[in-house]
């Protein structure tokens, strides 16, 4: 396997921005800017040595092979990892220049301006109205009127108000799975966040539901930053801007398989011309 | 752009409430546990005295005849309740571990199996007096008092326990294993008592011993079968016995001397089934198989 | 080969096996119906000379052969009525903090803690309740006494139960609340007690039933006081279990026929309870 080689320094993503093709996309405000930054379970460092810029209202998309780290990494950028004992994530971590792990930062507060939507669909056992307006709600929205409102323009922005606007008080548990992810999408959108995570959208979908939601990214790009963990590559190549490419490493002397980020480029470039070759290697399917 | 302490938590309804809440639940442990100090505190500052004043006489003597006498002993009750918790123990766990075998290998889902599963927890409900009173009628009205009496009607108490924690074992006995033996040959009686069981065995223990901590420190039932002898009594089916719970009961707390033997037989009795249940617990977490 | 060699030796001993092991299961039916037969037909005597005066009377005197368990059925209920007040917040809190709160060394510890406060011997909390809490705290004798004393037993009972429903929220779930930046306080609002909903009212339930059963530490503390249907908590009163506890020693054979009625009416009561807490906590186990 290639990772069995000595590793060459990690790339760095600065360097490859700078040296951009023309392929490169536009820009943006930097929004998320992460420096040598690792994730441990306990004693286990599950990724490590991760530096890369998220920009502005672009899809970034994190690829690479099962246990590589990519969701690992998404799960710090909204801190879901303070809910895992024995979770520690280290390095820098900064959101529009302010450090996510400071000491005064509320997780909470993290959390609501930094949405996420699941790999497997996950409505709330109740209807389909109080889980969109869930989020709204905790955050103090009160006001029927501006609730109805807020549930309606979310369910058009998730493409699902034709399909359940006659059955908002039925369970959310009765739609089907593409439809209870939009519905996820629709409820993470509620509570206007600035940046949407996704881990693995579509791993529990099938291909026409697939196609629904990657329609849906592209349209909520407008809107929101988002990023997408994906371990389908065709998928990246389709809705993002910019693609990071993980994998696994095995450290000899302890014999744990620890996430390294290998490679960070527009998209069209990571694609039709990598830089590394273990990014080759995996694109064109030669991969382990 | 955001500013830096837009993402500091804010003092807000909503962080306070979860911050009050959090604490509530705090406060909810420490009620849970003042109890149980108290009762320890109480149980060892009262007990220890008698215990050990000169041990082991306390746990060798027989009980004074006269309430109101000074001094130990206990040993009679000791005996008693051994003895009555050991034959329940005997009765109770074969015929609970089988039939949880047969309603985890055998019924599954089948109608009888489904029964038995519903009753049994409908069993564990069914008050200790209950129990007692029924073997009064069963057992005691025609043989006598007896420490075999007590034992009924502690096994009855155990048997559906035993039969609940037992199945929920087998069921972590993975498929494969039982696969495994049947593709060599081995007949389904043999697989269970040789390949299941075995392996399910160290959760079968700890929950048969947390159900004979539980009845170890039973009263109501022991009230109408053992009787309340003051003296030795090693036979299991002939003549009253006695036991720590039931000296306890029937301790006559107007004399000083009656009540610091009873706190004696207090502090006899936590340290018998906490040692059980801890064994049990230390079991569970070395050996049990992983849910 | 021979078919009848495919049978094999242990074809016998096998099938012998399996009948012990059903033998042993019916074991659990015969016992309930011979408790429910032959309490029954003890408690006949005390049925055919009282007639229904026996539950609607509230005297109870064996000199006058006059037997009504109105008064203690009302004592049994109340008092469990107390430590179902007291107990439920507490083990919910508690079940609670184990789940969703403490660090997870601190897990197991508490657990111990709650198997160690249900192993205490009933007598031993009579005892105590006797010479400390009502001597020494000045509660006297009385149905708050004894609801206490049944709250403190039924408390690890129900923490244990409910711990168990509370673990099987999904974590999907509570992660949805988190990240739509819910504080953990909404979070178990809006995931765990929904989700556990069916199996904490079930916890509940069987909490009740123990209080309705348990004897000896009632039968120490409850005052035994005959006749008692008052609302103060503070006066001395009596249970049916504590009354069979504290009569039985001298009662003739009419009064033995009526406390033997009153353990087929506890027995009756506490098996409704128990047929109801299993109905709620297996159609809480379907909806969810």
């Amino acid at each position: 396997m290639a990772v069995a080689q000595p590793r060459p320094r990690p790339s760095n993503p600065r360097i490859l921005v700078e040296h951009r093709s023309a392929a490169a996309v536009e820009d943006t405000p930097v929004v998320f800017e992460i420096g040598d930054a690792a994730v441990y379970y306990g004693a286990f460092r599950a990724v490590r040595d991760v530096s890369l810029q998220i920009h502005e209202k672009q899809i970034t998309a994190f690829i690479g092979p099962s246990g590589c780290g990519k969701t690992t990494m998404l799960r710090a950028l909204n801190r879901m990892h303070d809910t895992t004992p024995g979770a520690k994530v280290t390095g820098k971590l900064l959101y529009h220049g302010v450090d996510l792990y400071g000491p005064q930062v509320s997780a909470v507060e993290v959390r609501r301006r930094i949405g996420m939507v699941f790999q497997k669909p996950n409505p709330f056992p109740k209807s389909i109205y109080d889980n969109v307006s869930f989020g709204p709600r905790v955050n103090g929205i009160r006001d029927r009127a501006k609730l109805d409102e807020l549930v309606e323009t979310s369910l058009r922005s998730a493409a699902l108000w034709d399909e359940v606007k006659d059955r908002l008080r039925t369970s959310a548990l009765g739609l089907s799975g593409g439809q209870q992810q939009r519905l996820c999408i629709a409820r993470t959108i509620a509570v206007e966040p600035e940046v949407v995570l996704m881990d693995e959208p579509c791993s529990a979908l099938d291909p026409i539901a697939t196609a629904r939601i990657e329609e849906l990214m592209r349209q909520l790009k407008s809107q929101f930053t988002i990023v997408i963990v994906t371990h389908n590559m065709q998928q990246a190549a389709r809705v993002s801007d910019r693609t990071a490419f993980f994998t696994a490493e095995l450290d000899s002397k302890n014999d744990q398989r620890t996430g390294i980020l290998v490679e960070y480029d527009a998209t069209a470039k990571m694609f039709s011309n990598p830089a590394d070759e273990r990014t080759e290697n995996y694109i064109t399917g030669r991969f382990g | 752009m955001i500013a830096a302490s837009d993402l500091h938590a804010k003092p807000s309804w909503r962080s306070t409430r979860s911050k009050l809440m959090t604490g509530l639940m705090i406060a909810a442990v420490a009620i849970l546990a003042i109890p149980l100090i108290a009762v320890l505190y109480a149980v060892v500052s009262r007990g220890a005295g008698v215990a050990f004043d000169a041990f082991p006489a306390f746990f060798t003597k027989d009980i004074p005849a006269i309430s109101r006498r000074e001094g130990p002993g206990m040993g009679p009750a000791i005996l008693g309740t051994l003895l009555v918790t050991g034959a329940a123990t005997v009765i109770a766990v074969p015929l609970g571990v089988l039939g949880a075998v047969y309603l985890h290998e055998y019924g599954g889902t089948r109608k009888f199996a489904r029964a038995v599963r519903f009753m049994a927890m409908v069993m564990t409900g069914v008050p200790s007096i209950v129990m007692g009173l029924f073997i009064y009628v069963m057992w005691t009205m025609r043989f006598g008092y007896s420490a075999f009496g007590g034992a009924l009607a502690l096994a009855c108490l155990m048997l559906p326990v035993v039969i609940g924690s037992t199945e929920q074992m087998l069921r972590l006995v993975p498929t494969q294993l039982r696969e495994a033996a049947y593709a060599l040959g081995a007949s389904k009686s043999r697989t269970i008592l040789t390949v299941v069981l075995p392996a399910a065995l160290p959760g079968i223990v700890s929950g048969a011993l947390l159900a004979v901590a539980r009845a170890a420190g039973e009263t109501a039932p022991l009230l109408f079968a053992v009787g309340a002898a003051k003296a030795f009594n090693p036979h299991l089916f002939t003549e009253a016995n006695t036991a720590l719970s039931l000296q306890i009961f029937n301790s006559d707390l107007a004399f000083p001397a009656a009540e610091s033997r009873a706190w004696g037989a207090a502090l006899t009795l936590v340290a018998l089934t906490f040692l059980m249940t801890i064994t049990a617990r230390v079991f569970t977490s070395r050996f049990a198989l992983k849910r | 080969m021979q078919l009848f060699e495919l049978r094999g030796r242990s074809h016998h001993a096998d099938k012998a096996f399996g009948w012990i092991t059903i033998a042993a299961a019916g074991l659990v039916l015969v016992i309930l119906g011979l408790v429910a037969a032959s309490m029954t037909q003890r408690a006949l005597p005390v049925l055919e000379k009282m007639g229904p005066d026996l539950f609607t009377s509230s005297k109870w005197s064996a000199a006058e052969d006059h037997y009504g368990l109105l008064a203690f059925l009302f004592g049994t209920l109340y008092t469990a009525a107390i430590a179902l007040v007291l107990a439920v917040p507490v083990s919910l809190g508690v079940a609670l903090f184990i789940t969703q709160v403490a660090p997870r060394w601190l897990k197991k510890p508490m657990v111990y803690l709650i198997d160690l406060c249900a192993v205490v011997p009933s007598v031993v909390w009579g005892l105590w309740g006797v010479l400390v809490l009502s001597q020494h705290f000045g509660l006297g004798r009385s149905f708050l006494t004894a609801g206490i004393i049944l709250a403190i037993m039924i408390t690890p009972i129900i923490t244990s139960l409910a711990r168990e429903v509370i673990e099987t929220t999904p974590l999907t779930d509570k992660e949805a609340a988190l990240a739509l930046g819910a504080t953990r306080w909404e979070m178990i609002c809006a995931t765990v007690l929904p989700h556990s909903k069916g199996g904490l009212v079930g916890a509940v339930m069987l909490g009740l039933g123990r209080a309705m059963g348990e004897t000896i530490a009632a039968a120490l503390v409850i005052g035994s006081a005959l006749g008692q249907i008052t609302a103060n908590p503070f006066a001395p009163g009596n249970s049916m279990p504590a009354v069979i506890a504290n009569e039985w020693g001298e009662a003739d054979d009419l009064h033995k026929s009526a406390l033997i009625a009153l353990a087929v009416t506890l027995f009756a009561l506490t098996i409704v309870v128990n047929l109801l807490a299993t109905w709620i906590v297996q159609r809480g186990r379907r909806h969810a």
